[in-house]
């Protein structure tokens, strides 16, 4: 009775193995499956719904992450941004509309010149001030953010001119009155013709465009607070820094219905470039630090996508640990279905069983017989789930136009995991059906 | 034409059941020749069945021994009494016993294809065994497209493909009507007088009349054992 364990009768099993007997039992097993086309169908939705969910939402969600990397990343890794922020007190003042007097706040030059010359290991400053204002076109306009910054703005942002040059020094030193363009901008106020060598009016005054910015993918759509930064540069529109230093002032005043309110702010936004990766949190922390040591109110706040990167990849790998969660947990409700479904289909089988005993069969024989059945279930049922799950994501994609991402090794996994559960599922049917009595299971009806 | 192919010794078969022991065979001691063509015939309870199931290898005798062929079978592993019945003995049942799924010509393969002869080899023995019971015209039939009596003539074939040393029939026409149960039992005629052995197990006396040798079985014991 050596072959009645289930150890021994694996042992025999793959002893007798060969790929022309594995073939025909193939064949008899799709023959029994089929025999019973409806019940097959519905033991393998589980595994299909399961396969076809992993995937799609690794697909999806693979491509929300890549999509808040890139932005993260045309931030610039190697980058720490300051931003002036309104004092939570002064915001109160202002909303009530009621304040006479120049708020004044925000990063100054002094700050921007202590940094550059008291922290080690920051290469490069960039300067910029932003004033919100409509830019017009004849009778077009546009609300956009008017930028005044330093000429080596494209390089240390990875933001590229399309067409015509950035500004500089030269435009720098003398104050001209030159704009760089957002891409976004250009159609709404160029539908025509090209922009380049016309005249946009901000205000009072005019400006020529010398150029147009690259377009940076979908990132402008965002509008999450924390991610102004990430904007790129479609909705803004660029001069030098010394043009708007004059021609804007140091108050900005801003008009609302029946009141009106001023601030003065020096700078709104300083990127600050490290000089190496490793050393990008600790200049971070210097910054913080000698920022909150010179300004008395907390009207400043540092954005180090370095962090920001770090957070989406730690949040992505929550991500995953969730969906192998539920990935596990629909793959076992499947192969419990399958199991169950096998189970019964072995007390249906009984005298089949029995037939094939008479007629020969060993037990490892009614084994194979009963595991490559499973093993077909939950394997269509991972192929069709495989490709339910990559015909998912371009739905969703055409549709709701997010991005996704189908990696390789998602639909592998999903089908693998898919097969297994049908061995693991189908081992202890099989056995059953192994186990049972020839005699006995001759007489049952 | 003599040579001995079964010997019972002194077999026994006991069933626990609950805390009672049945005695279903009491010792029975018997040989059969190749070439004959026996009847089994006893009441009901007799050990009919408990024979049938040992002649077949399906169960192993509690004590004795049985011999078929030249192999002592009485105590083998499971593995090996598969290998047997697969080998040497054929199976005919009252209900036919065919797996629906299959083919005519694929439920007569079944034996060749648990010991694992190449595939293109015994589906045309199969086709020929199933020329010899007449249905070469339902070769890719279902059986449930067939009538009793052909079900039982594919069962025959199925039983003639490892070309065993005995073939042992269970009420083979139980399930018949009168006209098919002729038809089966004039093709088992033909059969032993081709030189098969035949083990008949039946209560029906029209039946085992076809038989040169009877055994009786009462309460688990040969009652008489007569040849003509």
């Amino acid at each position: 009775m050596s072959a009645a364990n289930p150890i021994g009768l694996a042992e025999t099993l793959l002893r007798d193995l060969s790929l022309a007997r594995l073939k025909r039992t193939v064949r008899l097993g799709i023959k029994s499956l089929w025999l019973h086309r409806l019940r097959s169908l519905l033991t393998v939705l589980g595994i299909v719904f399961g396969v076809c969910s992993v995937i799609a939402m690794l697909a999806i969600g693979e491509g929300a992450s890549f999509e808040a990397q890139e932005q993260i990343k045309n931030l610039g890794s190697q980058n720490i941004i300051l931003r002036s922020t309104k004092p939570p007190e002064e915001q109160k003042i202002s909303d009530k509309g009621s304040q006479s007097y120049v708020l004044q706040y925000g990063i100054t030059y002094t700050d921007v010149k202590s940094i550059r010359a008291t922290i080690p290991g920051v290469t490069i400053v960039l300067p910029a001030r932003i004033i919100r204002d409509y830019v017009w076109h004849i009778s077009r306009r546009v609300d956009c953010d008017v930028v005044g910054t330093v000429p080596w703005y494209p390089e240390l942002r990875n933001h590229r001119v399309a067409d015509g040059r950035f500004f500089t020094d030269t435009d720098m030193d003398g104050k001209a009155g030159v704009c760089v363009l957002g891409a976004e901008m250009v159609p709404a106020l160029f539908p025509l013709e090209s922009p380049l060598g016309k005249h946009v009016r901000v205000g009072g005054e005019y400006y020529q465009v010398i150029g147009v910015m690259e377009r940076s993918g979908q990132a402008a759509k965002t509008d999450d607070a924390t991610d102004t930064a990430a904007k790129g540069a479609s909705q803004r529109m660029f001069i030098p820094l010394e043009t708007a230093k004059v021609r804007f002032g140091e108050v900005l005043m801003r008009r609302r219905s029946g009141s009106f309110e001023a601030e003065r702010v020096q700078l709104h936004e300083v990127t600050v470039k490290v000089a190496s990766l490793e050393q990008v949190m600790s200049v971070a922390d210097a910054i913080k630090q000698l920022l909150e040591h010179n300004h008395k109110k907390k009207d400043f706040e540092v954005v180090v996508p370095l962090e920001l990167l770090k957070r989406a990849e730690r949040t992505k790998q929550i991500f995953n640990i969730v969906l192998g969660s539920i990935a596990a947990i629909s793959l076992l409700v499947g192969g419990i279905g399958i199991m169950n479904i096998m189970l019964a289909s072995v007390t249906e089988r009984t005298r089949e069983i029995g037939i094939r005993r008479a007629l020969g069969a060993r037990r490892h024989d009614i084994v194979l017989q009963f595991l490559v059945e499973t093993v077909l279930l939950s394997g269509a049922g991972g192929i069709i789930g495989v490709f339910l799950g990559v015909a998912i994501p371009f739905v969703v994609t055409w549709t709701a136009g997010m991005k996704t991402i189908i990696t390789l090794w998602s639909p592998l996994l999903a089908f693998t995991i898919s097969a297994l559960v049908g061995v693991i599922f189908g081992i202890y049917p099989a056995l059953r059906a192994a186990q049972m009595d020839p005699v006995e299971a001759l007489r049952h009806e | 034409m003599s040579s001995r192919i079964v010997q019972f010794d002194n077999v026994r078969k006991h069933y626990q059941m609950g805390l009672v022991v049945v005695e279903a065979l009491r010792g029975v001691t018997f040989g059969i020749e190749a070439g004959e063509y026996i009847s089994i015939m006893g009441p009901s309870g007799c050990g009919k069945s408990t024979l049938l199931n040992l002649l077949g290898c399906l169960d192993r005798p509690t004590s004795g021994r049985y011999l078929l062929g030249d192999e002592d079978v009485s105590q083998m592993p499971d593995d090996a009494l598969s290998s047997v019945r697969g080998a040497r003995l054929g199976f005919v049942f009252q209900s036919y016993n065919l797996i629906q799924q299959l083919t005519v010509v694929e439920n007569i393969e079944i034996p060749l294809y648990y010991q694992g002869r190449p595939e293109a080899e015994s589906r045309e023995t199969a086709r020929k065994l199933a020329a010899r019971v007449g249905l070469e015209d339902r070769l890719e039939h279902k059986p449930f497209e067939l009538s009793g009596g052909q079900q039982q003539r594919v069962a025959i074939a199925r039983a003639l493909v490892n070309d065993p040393l005995v073939i042992l029939a269970d009420e083979p026409t139980g399930n018949l009507d009168s006209g098919s149960g002729v038809e089966i039992l004039a093709l088992f005629d033909q059969l032993n007088a081709q030189g098969k052995t035949l083990i008949l197990v039946t209560h029906d006396t029209s039946v085992a009349q076809h038989a040169r040798r009877a055994i009786h079985l009462c309460d688990g014991e040969i009652e008489s054992d007569v040849r003509r």
